[in-house]
């Protein structure tokens, strides 16, 4: 019987697991998904945990729950992968045995990365964090708010200016945004990373009074001072910092020698195989490969994966080529929503600011733990 | 003297829309040491714009930009 065991119970980790029980007889393969929690987490709806005081407890399901039957849960660290013996050691000594490997652990916080930063710094990149910021903003009665990112990459390119719309409707239901300054940093040419997106951003920012800064990549972070500092040379006073923590690529990886310096995994943007190891296949956050972290992209390369592990499995040639395909929704608060979809040859064709992608974005947040990780979407 | 092509730090970021070139680069000149170089590929027009000048801005060198059949390559040098 032929073994894969998928490293990650997260949106990309989730779905190739519940396609592989869907395309592979039970007699093909046993189906193993490690993962150190055992708890799935939807993201995306952190931001509303800080912003609109959405229950963290409904962003948190159990991943057994999640999963077919068929698929074997192991709650556990991975500590160690062995590419060459195809063997994953977990924290406990477990050792699992692979004839495919997928790996799909996400992107790492590691705000230690910066100096000042946990002192300085209030974020909404996990669970923990939007409950600190969602009290801070319940606290704040008026002053500079800075919004900006301590180093890239980071998970969900457009999530900072989406944070900075969210602020400013934050504020005005609250009768306070004629005392709230918002100032956003981006380390890019524009404030939103989508160029054709961007006017369309810039123009929300205008209307908002959001002040911007662009080409601003974080160097430093003074708490006492209460001043940010870019590798370009400016400093930006602060009463209230929100920054995105720095990222790196999964621990095991870095750990396993497996990583690029920053961790991620280096990997085939096409076929989603890891460029070491033609066994190893790898998505979403922990990844090298160009497009933005997010959920849409694990989701779309879950398919992939699933075909291409299939293919290995049954001695054929894996044909499944990963497009780029990337999907987003973007809140700008006001019931006003974006909608965004491209691939490595389509760029961006941003629909009207209204309320159909405020809507939608909406609806996939209710809809996400039926339609998503099922693997039915 | 510039490094040879295989010694270069490759980032290949063509297709990339979000978050592009400029933020591949950026990621890039991160992790790299001082003094090693890295070519970043983009098919982006913006990129000709955007990357020479931040490249200036930050404090490094643009040592060229090579044209190639639907891209270009960015070749940059880590100063500081």
């Amino acid at each position: 019987m032929k073994k894969v065991v998928i490293l990650g119970g997260g949106v990309g980790g989730t779905i190739v697991a519940n396609l592989l029980t869907k395309k592979l007889r039970p007699d093909e393969a046993e189906i193993t998904l490690v993962d150190k929690t055992g708890k799935h987490v939807y993201q995306p709806g952190f931001v509303y945990v800080a912003f609109e005081h959405q229950k963290p407890g409904k962003l948190v399901r159990d991943e057994r729950r999640l999963l077919k039957n068929r698929v074997k849960l192991v709650v556990g660290e991975a500590v160690k992968i062995d590419a060459d013996g195809k063997k994953v050691r977990l924290a406990d000594g477990t050792v699992l045995e692979y004839d495919r490997l997928v790996v799909a652990l996400g992107a790492r916080l590691t705000p230690d990365e910066l100096p000042g930063y946990k002192e300085a710094a209030h974020h909404f990149y996990s669970l923990e964090g939007a409950v600190k910021l969602r009290q801070a903003l319940e606290d704040f009665r008026g002053g500079k708010v800075v919004v900006t990112v301590a180093s890239v990459p980071y998970k969900c390119p457009p999530a900072p200016s989406e944070a900075a719309c969210q602020l400013d409707y934050y504020f005005t239901k609250k009768g306070i945004r004629d005392k709230v300054d918002i100032h956003f940093l981006s380390p890019l040419s524009r404030v939103f990373p989508l160029e054709p997106v961007n006017p369309v951003v810039e123009q929300v920012f205008a209307k908002h009074n959001i002040r911007s800064t662009i080409f601003f990549n974080v160097e430093s972070v003074d708490p006492d001072k209460k001043t940010v500092s870019s590798i370009e040379g400016e400093t930006v006073l602060y009463d209230l910092l929100i920054m995105v923590p720095p990222h790196r690529g999964a621990k095991v990886v870095e750990e396993s020698g497996l990583g690029d310096r920053g961790g991620w995994l280096p990997t085939d943007k096409f076929t989603l195989r890891t460029k070491a190891h033609a066994d190893i296949f790898a998505l979403g956050d922990c990844t090298d490969v160009p497009v933005s972290k997010s959920g849409a992209a694990a989701h779309f390369q879950a398919k992939v994966i699933a075909e291409s592990v299939v293919a290995d499995l049954r001695g054929l040639q894996a044909t499944a080529k990963y497009d780029g395909h990337v999907m987003c929704y973007c809140d700008a608060g006001y019931h006003k929503g974006i909608s965004m979809s491209f691939d490595y040859e389509h760029p961006p064709v941003p629909p009207p600011l209204g309320l159909k992608d405020w809507m939608g974005k909406r609806f996939l947040n209710r809809v996400y733990w039926i339609m998503v990780p099922t693997g039915r979407v | 003297m510039a490094a040879s092509t295989s010694q270069r730090i490759i980032l290949d970021a063509r297709g990339s829309f979000c978050p592009g070139p400029l933020m591949e680069l950026i990621r890039g000149i991160r992790q790299a040491k001082v003094g090693e170089e890295l070519e970043v590929w983009s098919g982006d027009q913006g990129s000709k714009k955007d990357i020479p000048f931040w490249v200036q801005k930050a404090g490094h060198q643009l040592l060229g930009v090579v044209e190639e059949q639907g891209y270009a390559r960015f070749i940059v040098k880590k100063l500081k």
